[in-house]
């Protein structure tokens, strides 16, 4: 048969051609980075403002890093094929950016031993996996703060994810700071089982304005709540990114995460071969939580809260500062001499006194 | 106790509670309208996702660009259509499994949107305007839920009033339930058995368009790549629960409209029940009120057109 005489030279030209484009990539010496968001970068929330700290990573090293991500990555077994994806794409250097990526970073980091792992908000390690997280609770209490001042029904509405001990010391936090000008202050909580899900955000707002909530906040990843705020002609606080852009009415700060700088510190370890497996936790001081400018709100609350930014900059306010009511009126026990451990916020599973609502699971 | 239950009556029958509801189940009820439609002609299309969420991202575009919530519905309606007619295409004119299809169609529907929609994410639209009638949307109690909803809620009211004089009232509608219970018979008789299921089908596209539409344009105003959070498939759910009946199937909408917002609202009341039971509370209603029906009716077998998901090839 006379057709397959020309499939040699196609095929032929195929080959060199992949071989020009494949083979490129292995000649480069850039570190390869890699990231796993668990939601889309159009979030405007949580996984944004980790591409945020990827494009800047790529601009400050673009001659000596190349990064990629792979976005909308679920929790859970199918995690632990992306992250081994990156891996065998030639990443050595990979970033896991949701707490639900924990198990399947600390397998896949077993099975790649020279392969450099760093997962977000965490709280596993291994000698090639290091962690890191902010300190969320720290803006957390500021905004705790200023809603215990602006409310007038002293009703806060606040949309939750899961019942991780993130999301219950940012209660706590928040509770703290509102109990520390306001002793009144209620929370109505809503979980709706996701960090991400507009439609239901923006019901669970709806139904909190609806019960007497007068000030919103979340712990969930997009501007619905927000937008329902505005609509609505009550005060919210952004979560993650600075939102204002959906509520130019209704936002009084955001609780922003900045993770540029870390990103950027790591990859020039990974590139001089310092790395090493640690466990990052910095906050307002170090600039990984950036409150967004203080807005729709008078004076003397803005200067309120500017000032308690100050204190927890300079260490000298601490949100978790013993002594420490739970919810069932036992002191907690203090175990970082004035304030509350990192191991125990880390592992936070109890609420604090005047959180009425019961943490789901327990 | 009385007090509690006290309580969650006041809630349930308070105007704001009602018109939650009202647009939760808005985008389910359009697109399982069209569903309907679709699966009653003996098209089993599960691709409504993949065209809502097109229709989400081309209909927040549309509107962006323009200006106009109504451009951007049409966009969206586009969308949703023109997705629907490669389904079309591939299952009527090339007779490929409707199941696998639908779900290929998901995924890429999935996809598409999020490349469409990359440039709008962040950006603002001025979103559908409510009704304001003088007096009319002023009454204590219903005047908004009746005489303040946006178009797309009044548009789904006639659009399953349409649906329903349209199968049941109308030549043309009795022919397309032929064409669904007995293709073969159908086209024996000398109607045009692909031409139907192919406007069939065109017409689900656009209600799933149209109800993805809704979702940035009136729900959330906003794009975020996978807004519709699986409301397709509910959709699709929906239409069985509704043994393919347009009354069962508004009851089927707003049912599972109501519990959820019912599931989100009961959690601050601190009734002691887990926040992940309230969460599941939807999906159990639905079934539960699925096999109640199911007992009550008493006929053996599935009320499904007869043809239902079976290709069908003329002369063959």
């Amino acid at each position: 048969m006379k057709m397959w005489k020309w499939y040699i030279p196609a095929v032929a030209a195929v080959l060199a051609l992949a071989a020009t484009t494949f083979g490129g990539v292995y000649a480069a010496d850039k570190l390869k980075i890699g990231f796993v968001y668990v939601g889309p970068i159009g979030d405007l929330g949580y996984t944004y403002q980790h591409e945020v700290g990827r494009q800047a990573l790529q601009k400050a090293l673009n001659d000596k890093v190349d990064t990629t991500y792979l976005e909308n990555v679920p929790e859970g077994a199918d995690a632990e094929r992306a992250i081994e994806q990156l891996v065998r794409a030639g990443n050595k250097l990979v970033f896991t950016t949701s707490f639900g990526f924990m198990d399947a970073t600390l397998k896949v980091a077993n099975k790649y031993p020279d392969v450099f792992f760093e997962h977000a908000t965490g709280f596993k390690r291994a000698k090639n996996m290091a962690t890191y997280a902010a300190r969320f609770y720290e803006g957390r209490y500021i905004q705790g703060q200023i809603a215990g001042k602006m409310t007038k029904s002293n009703v806060i509405g606040y949309i939750v994810s899961f019942p991780i001990p993130e999301v219950i010391s940012g209660i706590n936090a928040t509770m703290l700071g509102a109990q520390s000008v306001n002793p009144n202050v209620k929370f109505k909580i809503i979980w709706v089982n996701s960090w991400f899900d507009p439609g239901k955000e923006a019901d669970a707002a709806k139904t909190l304005i609806d019960q007497g909530a007068d000030i919103l906040t979340q712990h969930t990843d997009s501007p619905a709540a927000m937008q329902i705020a505005e609509q609505r002609g009550i005060h919210a606080f952004g979560q993650s990114s600075d939102m204002i852009k959906f509520g130019p009415k209704a936002q009084l700060t955001a609780d922003t995460d900045y993770w540029g700088n870390y990103y950027i510190e790591r990859a020039k370890l990974a590139l001089d071969g310092k790395w090493k497996s640690d466990d990052t936790w910095d906050g307002l001081d170090k600039g990984m939580v950036v409150m967004a400018p203080y807005t729709n709100m008078p004076d003397d609350v803005k200067a309120m809260a500017a000032k308690t930014e100050a204190a927890i900059k300079s260490g000298a306010l601490h949100p978790f500062k013993c002594p420490i009511t739970a919810q069932d009126g036992k002191a907690v026990e203090c175990k970082g001499g004035s304030r509350l451990a990192d191991g125990q916020i880390l592992s936070m599973d109890f609420y604090v006194k005047g959180v009425d609502d019961k943490i789901p699971g327990k | 106790m009385l007090e509690t239950l006290i309580n969650i009556l006041q809630l349930i029958f308070s105007e704001n509670f009602i018109l939650t509801v009202v647009t939760a189940s808005t985008p389910l009820l359009l697109a399982s309208s069209g569903e309907l439609l679709v699966e009653r002609s003996g098209v089993l299309n599960l691709g409504i996702e993949g065209m809502m969420i097109v229709g989400a991202a081309c209909g927040f575009g549309g509107a962006y660009l323009s200006g106009s919530v109504a451009v951007g519905a049409l966009c969206g309606i586009a969308a949703g259509t023109a997705l629907s007619m490669i389904f079309g295409i591939l299952t009527l004119g090339l007779a490929v499994n409707q199941v696998a299809t639908g779900l290929a169609l998901t995924i890429l529907g999935i996809g598409l949107s999020g490349l469409i929609g990359a440039k709008f994410v962040g950006e603002k639209i001025v979103p559908a305007v409510h009704l304001d009638l003088p007096i009319l949307t002023g009454i204590p109690g219903v005047g908004r839920i009746l005489f303040g909803e946006d178009a797309f809620v009044y548009i789904s009211v006639a659009l399953i009033v349409g649906i329903w004089l349209f199968l049941y009232r109308t030549r043309a509608g009795l022919v397309l339930r032929a064409v669904g219970d007995n293709h073969t018979s159908a086209h024996a008789l000398g109607y045009p058995v692909l031409r139907i299921r192919m406007l069939a089908v065109m017409f689900g596209g656009a209600c799933a368009g149209l109800a993805g539409a809704y979702l940035p344009l009136a729900y959330t105003p906003f794009f975020i790549p996978g807004m519709t959070s699986g409301r397709g498939w509910i959709a699709l759910a929906l239409v069985v629960f509704a043994s393919w009946r347009p009354a069962r199937l508004v009851i089927g909408a707003y049912l599972f409209g109501a519990v959820s917002i019912l599931g989100l609202a009961l959690q601050p009341l601190h009734l002691g029940v887990p926040q992940q039971v309230m969460n599941m509370l939807p999906y159990l209603a639905t079934v539960v009120v699925l096999v109640l029906i199911s007992r009550t009716r008493g006929t053996a077998g599935s009320a499904a057109p007869a043809s239902l998901g079976l290709v069908f090839v003329p002369d063959r």
